[in-house]
């Protein structure tokens, strides 16, 4: 046996839409099987993990909470990718954002003005700008891969954030807790019901996922980066020029990531810790991929990351499972779905080795 | 003499620092050469970290842990090696998903070993020659995996520049078409070249529990992988110039707390951050000649291949 590629005259659109429905399918089967092997019963454990948490009034707020990072990232990583420039370093920009939005609270904290929040979402959404500009400027000048040094800077980013919130930012009341100290209300974003967990900040994704829609199909940026992304060498003879889309990408995805980062300190934690992400930056990448690399399908991708986040909490508590099984999940997502991705670009045909497949000539 | 401990213990600390780069790095150098670009490699050492310490600790045999390491990463450069090779997927993205992959699949299976004692491979120790002042300890006090990462880089030198096999290898990945014209089987090459990768990962991130710190922690590998590619890069894919470059970097990440030690004032995190801010400085350095890196570089690196029919 053996497996042969045969390209499809046209990509398939229609593959492309079912790819991630069969990635999840398949990506439930495995579950179920761990299930089994970590001794729950896999009918439960999927009904913990990807139902019960969309049956609680709460905890469909937090399924929002938890999607809007992902997916306000994700929309600006999907510009990059579609572009063939690949930003990893989301989670090293989202904390970079953080930190510099966070400054506002954090050294001024007697500051009670309406100026204060809008200043710190500027704040993030330049620091994330300036951060994802490096790896670009690199790229550009010198030829270093971004790959790379987006990823390197990330590191970097969350060790800055460490010593910050241990040294000279830690809250003096704090008992030696490594955290900042917590933001005042004029320094917190507004929440959309008393007591509720769900904050305007969550808006910013739908407005970001429709602003990337509405200029990718119709401003000549949005072309270039198509363009540059689909053919380079055509792009670069239409006088686009392949260094200013690496840098514009890298800028507007760094400056949403950037955004999320301080949306979710002045939003959702109230403070600096730390950790302020479980992952978001990286979780991203997935939802970029699952989205089609759209910016509307990234919002129903982004529900889905979030389901599997919400859902491992949920386990957690309930089933005492550990909260990296999510992790090996939303692996294990991405890797089934480029291999079902597969499928747009080719036919996949099993034959026999050594004899010509029948229909050969009349294919042409 | 006590000059001469302070060297010794620079040197072996050195040594620790840069083996499992070396081991990783001369896997994916096999994989690039053979035109594949995997970034899985992080998590591929993630992998066989948690698989080398656990094999040690269940059957109580280090030599078990370095097979088990080894096997581990071999196990997830399957998928990878399937889907890149087979279903001609994009080689950045699915490198990616593995590391993912990889890093969420270590942190559950290893989290019933967290906090318990693992075992420390054994040092060479040959009577008369271990005991020669600086030297001796340096030259024939090392663990096995020290003595196999030199012994790999050797082997793949000879392999890659010297034999047929080596030379078909580099032809499938400078041009795959030409080669598979001339009847060479690039999937099984390339299959090889990756499982071999996985395998060398795994023997990486298996140095980094049962030789650098005996225990399993999350996150451990904390980049190493990243690091290790930046140094394939380094190296111009020659084998011996990722000894230099993976020596260099020992001695970046281990400075920084021997500095510490000696009474430099700096927080841990700026000196945690050296080896990172050392990889992007050599990537643009090393990327700015570009005739250097157009003479060495894999021609078909990280281009699927569809046999034309």
């Amino acid at each position: 046996m053996r497996l042969d590629l045969v390209p499809r005259p046209e990509p398939s659109g229609r593959m492309a839409l079912l790819s991630p429905v069969i990635a999840t399918v398949l990506t439930l089967a495995i579950g179920a099987a761990l299930f089994l092997v970590l001794g729950v019963d896999p009918a439960r454990g999927l009904y913990v993990y990807f139902v019960e948490p969309l049956t609680a009034g709460w905890s469909l707020v937090e399924l929002v909470v938890k999607a809007a990072p992902l997916a306000l990232i994700a929309v600006g990583l999907a510009l990059c990718f579609r572009a063939n420039v690949w930003n990893i370093g989301a989670e090293g920009q989202f904390t970079i954002g953080a930190v510099c939005g966070s400054a506002i609270p954090v050294l001024l904290p007697d500051w009670q003005s309406p100026a204060v929040l809008p200043l710190m979402l500027l704040l993030g959404l330049l620091g994330g700008a300036l951060y994802g500009a490096v790896p670009a400027v690199l790229k550009n000048r010198f030829g270093a891969s971004e790959i790379l040094t987006s990823l390197m800077l990330t590191y970097v980013a969350l060790l800055l954030l460490d010593w910050l919130v241990r040294g000279p930012w830690r809250d003096p009341g704090s008992y030696n807790f490594p955290e900042s100290v917590l933001f005042s209300s004029a320094a917190t974003m507004p929440v959309m019901g008393e007591g509720s967990r769900l904050h305007w900040g969550v808006l910013f994704a739908p407005l970001a996922a429709l602003l990337a829609y509405l200029r990718l199909g119709t401003s000549v940026q949005g072309f270039a980066i198509k363009v540059t992304g689909a053919a380079p060498r055509a792009a670069r003879f239409s006088g686009f020029s392949g260094g200013a889309v690496t840098l514009g990408v890298f800028v507007v995805s760094g400056a949403l990531a950037g955004l999320a980062g301080i949306v979710e300190v002045a939003g959702t934690i109230g403070q600096l810790r730390p950790t302020i992400s479980p992952g978001y930056g990286f979780a991203a990448i997935i939802v970029a991929f699952v989205g089609r690399l759209h910016p509307l399908g990234i919002l129903v991708a982004a529900l889905l990351l979030a389901l599997t986040y919400l859902g491992g909490e949920g386990a957690q508590v309930t089933l005492g499972l550990s909260a990296n099984v999510t992790r090996l999940f939303q692996g294990l997502l991405l890797v089934i779905l480029l291999g079902c991705d597969t499928l747009i670009a080719y036919r996949i045909r099993f034959e026999r080795r050594g004899r010509p497949a029948a229909g050969e000539a009349s294919r042409g | 003499m006590a000059d001469f401990a302070i060297v010794t213990a620079i040197v072996l600390t050195v040594i620790t620092a840069a083996t499992p780069l070396l081991l990783a790095g001369i896997g994916e150098l096999v994989a690039e050469r053979a035109g594949v670009l995997n970034l899985g490699l992080e998590g591929m050492m993630a992998v066989g970290a948690v698989g080398g310490f656990a094999g040690a600790a269940l059957t109580g045999s280090t030599t078990v842990g370095i097979v088990s390491a080894g096997l581990a990463g071999l196990l997830l450069a399957v998928p990878f090696a399937f889907l890149v090779i087979n279903l001609a997927a994009n080689q950045v993205a699915t490198g990616l998903a593995l590391t993912l992959l990889g890093l969420g699949a270590s942190a559950m299976f290893g989290e019933s070993f967290i906090g318990k004692p693992g075992l420390k491979l054994p040092a060479l120790d040959i009577p008369g020659l271990t005991s020669i002042p600086v030297v001796g300890r340096i030259v024939f006090g090392q663990d096995a995996l020290v003595y196999i990462s030199f012994l790999l880089v050797a082997a793949i030198s000879w392999f890659l520049f010297r034999t047929r096999a080596g030379l078909m290898l580099r032809a499938v990945g400078d041009s795959h078409d030409s080669a598979h014209n001339l009847g060479i089987p690039v999937y099984a090459v390339r299959w090889a070249a990756v499982l071999f990768g996985g395998c060398c990962a795994g023997l990486g991130g298996g140095y980094l529990s049962l030789a650098y710190t005996p225990l399993w922690t999350e996150n451990m590998t904390a980049g190493r992988g990243w690091i290790a590619l930046a140094l394939v890069v380094f190296a111009s894919w020659l084998p011996w110039r990722l000894v230099v470059g993976a020596y260099l970097f020992g001695a970046v990440a281990i400075l920084g707390f021997h500095a510490q030690g000696l009474g430099v004032r700096v927080s841990s995190q700026f000196i945690s951050m050296l080896p990172y801010l050392a990889t992007i400085a050599v990537l643009v350095v090393i990327s700015r000649n570009k005739l250097v890196l157009r003479a060495n570089t894999p021609a078909c690196l990280g281009r699927p291949f569809v046999p034309a029919r």
